[in-house]
């Protein structure tokens, strides 16, 4: 392990220790416990809007942020170990006044909708239920132009993904995998478990054309109906 | 000239004729949107499609064309006084106009008519074509590049395709010619930042002490490499997908390093052992298939206790 260079801090009393390592020259990568503090602090660093900072990457337990250059990662890891973040709330569900920004119709006929059943012990018309009954909100992206991890919504749904990935995957496929559920953007490979798919009158998720090119942006709270 | 006439004249083209392998239009590319999932593509040796610009006085954000193992065929129409400036960079090509040859990494002139023609590569792989005023297509997403993983941007170049060129100012390129390190046709060395995901390798340097060989499975996403398989230290074990950058050493099942290049997925599952540093990227767009490729630790790599 590159330790050498990783820092641990422990900023103001309450906040998430966070672990910096250096991911090349010019980057580096924040790991997380779990996906709130990875939003968490995603929205903190945007906020503080750092120096030489080009970009900034949250996946399920990390957060790469990218920089215009090697200057950049000392003072950077400095910026970050003053950065103010409080500790995530440990219920991610949906406020009782949220409402969905965006609604998918979904018909529920996936290919592995019965094994994710079996999986979660649950009937497919709970899963169904358990899909459309809460509000999913969009954590990040990644994966594919327009994919968009969503988080959230509904513990009991926590599958695994496929052993075997598929090699081809219909876009507009809604799957599940560990904490999270997404739509595919387009025909690819992929590993999620397929419960449904989005109804054919659907906005597509990623139109390069479209002013937002992405159906789902972070922060978003989605809701999925059961249609056909 | 009266400004009917001005808007008369029709803006200056290249005119694809032949398009070799691959070639694409290329800037410096789309930063900034990987919550998208949009990567940041551009350039693949950006070192040689800067400088082609810099060349014919384009800032270093215009587009150019990139062709990879030459075989590139134009020609020009219309122009500044019927005729427009050129730079040829990065793989040698043996460049030509009508046929009389012309040096990479200078600026030349084709006249309204002529056809330009880059040949086979000496050595390198990767071509950067620039014209004065830039390669104008209509941006996406703010940017010229085509990325070939997500399929964003101009196509890829194909014959009779009408490239219109950028209007340019009057100022006259700085630089006649520059002077530039000849690309490696032998064994390439990389420096290579350890880490973040080195803990996960059962002998991590084997990385620095095998000669990998460029296979021709590489491409504008990665760049495979094979020798001796590093192993995995937990076989088991999955790595949450994680954030990724260009010259990320990603390492999957098989044990075959992969170089992340500039089209890379935004994210990527398997451990990344350590990352080009960002001085040599550019030079990995120049590894041909068959080219042996050595690494080094850029810095000591802090030795891990041994859990396995």
């Amino acid at each position: 392990m590159s330790v050498s260079a990783d820092l641990m801090d422990a900023n103001a009393k309450g906040a998430v220790p966070v672990m910096i390592r250096d991911y090349g020259d010019h980057a580096l990568l924040l790991e997380f416990d779990n996906t709130d503090e990875v939003l968490a602090w995603t929205a903190a660093i945007r906020d503080a809007e750092l120096l030489g900072v080009l970009d900034i990457v949250a996946a399920s337990r990390t957060v790469l942020i990218k920089l215009e250059g090697a200057r950049y990662q000392l003072p950077t890891r400095q910026r970050l170990a003053r950065l103010h973040v409080a500790a995530a709330s440990a219920d991610a569900s949906a406020p009782a006044d949220v409402r969905a920004d965006v609604q998918i119709e979904v018909v529920y006929d996936g290919p592995d909708l019965d094994e994710v059943a079996r999986l979660t012990g649950l009937t497919t018309d709970q899963v169904v239920a358990a899909h459309t009954g809460a509000l999913w909100r969009v954590g990040f992206g990644g994966f594919a132009p327009g994919f968009a991890y969503l988080v959230g919504g509904e513990d009991r749904l926590e599958v695994p993904r496929r052993a075997e990935p598929r090699t081809k995957v219909p876009a507009g496929s809604v799957g599940l995998a560990g904490e999270f559920s997404g739509v595919y953007p387009r025909e690819s490979p992929g590993g999620w478990q397929l419960i449904g798919r989005t109804a054919a009158d659907q906005p597509a998720l990623w139109d390069v054309n479209r002013e937002q090119p992405a159906l789902l942006t972070p922060g978003m709270w989605v809701q999925f109906q059961a249609v056909g | 000239m009266t400004v009917a006439e001005s808007a008369a004249q029709p803006r200056a083209t290249l005119e694809i004729l032949r398009s070799g392998p691959l070639s694409l239009i290329e800037d410096l590319g789309r930063p900034g949107l990987a919550h998208m999932g949009v990567s940041r593509s551009g350039a693949a040796d950006r070192r040689s499609h800067t400088l082609a610009n810099r060349l014919v006085a384009n800032p270093g954000e215009f587009a150019t064309i990139e062709v990879t193992f030459g075989g590139l065929t134009a020609r020009v129409r219309g122009g500044h006084q019927k005729k427009v400036a050129i730079a040829v960079t990065g793989a040698d090509t043996d460049p030509a106009i009508n046929g009389v040859p012309f040096g990479t990494n200078s600026i030349h002139y084709a006249r309204d008519g002529e056809v330009i023609t880059l040949g086979a590569p000496h050595s390198g792989l990767r071509t950067y074509l620039a014209v004065r005023g830039g390669i104008d297509v209509e941006p996406v997403l703010g940017s010229r590049s085509f990325d070939v993983m997500s399929a964003i941007g101009p196509l890829p170049l194909a014959p009779g395709d009408v490239l219109p060129i950028g209007e340019h100012s009057d100022e006259f390129p700085e630089l006649d010619q520059a002077p530039v390190a000849a690309i490696e046709d032998g064994v390439l060395e990389l420096m290579v930042v350890p880490g973040p995901r080195d803990d996960w390798f059962t002998d991590p340097d084997v990385l620095i002490r095998t000669n990998w060989l460029a296979t021709n499975k590489s491409d504008r996403v990665g760049m495979r490499l094979v020798g001796m398989p590093l192993e995995c230290r937990w076989p088991d074990r999955q790595l949450p997908s994680e954030g990724a950058t260009r010259g990320a050493i990603q390492v999957p099942p098989n044990g075959f390093p992969v170089i992340l290049g500039p089209d890379h997925p935004v994210t990527g599952g398997y451990p990344v052992i350590g990352v080009v540093a960002d001085d040599d990227i550019d030079r990995v767009a120049q590894i041909r298939p068959g080219q042996t490729v050595r690494m080094h630790w850029s810095r000591p790599r802090r030795p891990f206790e041994d859990t396995a």
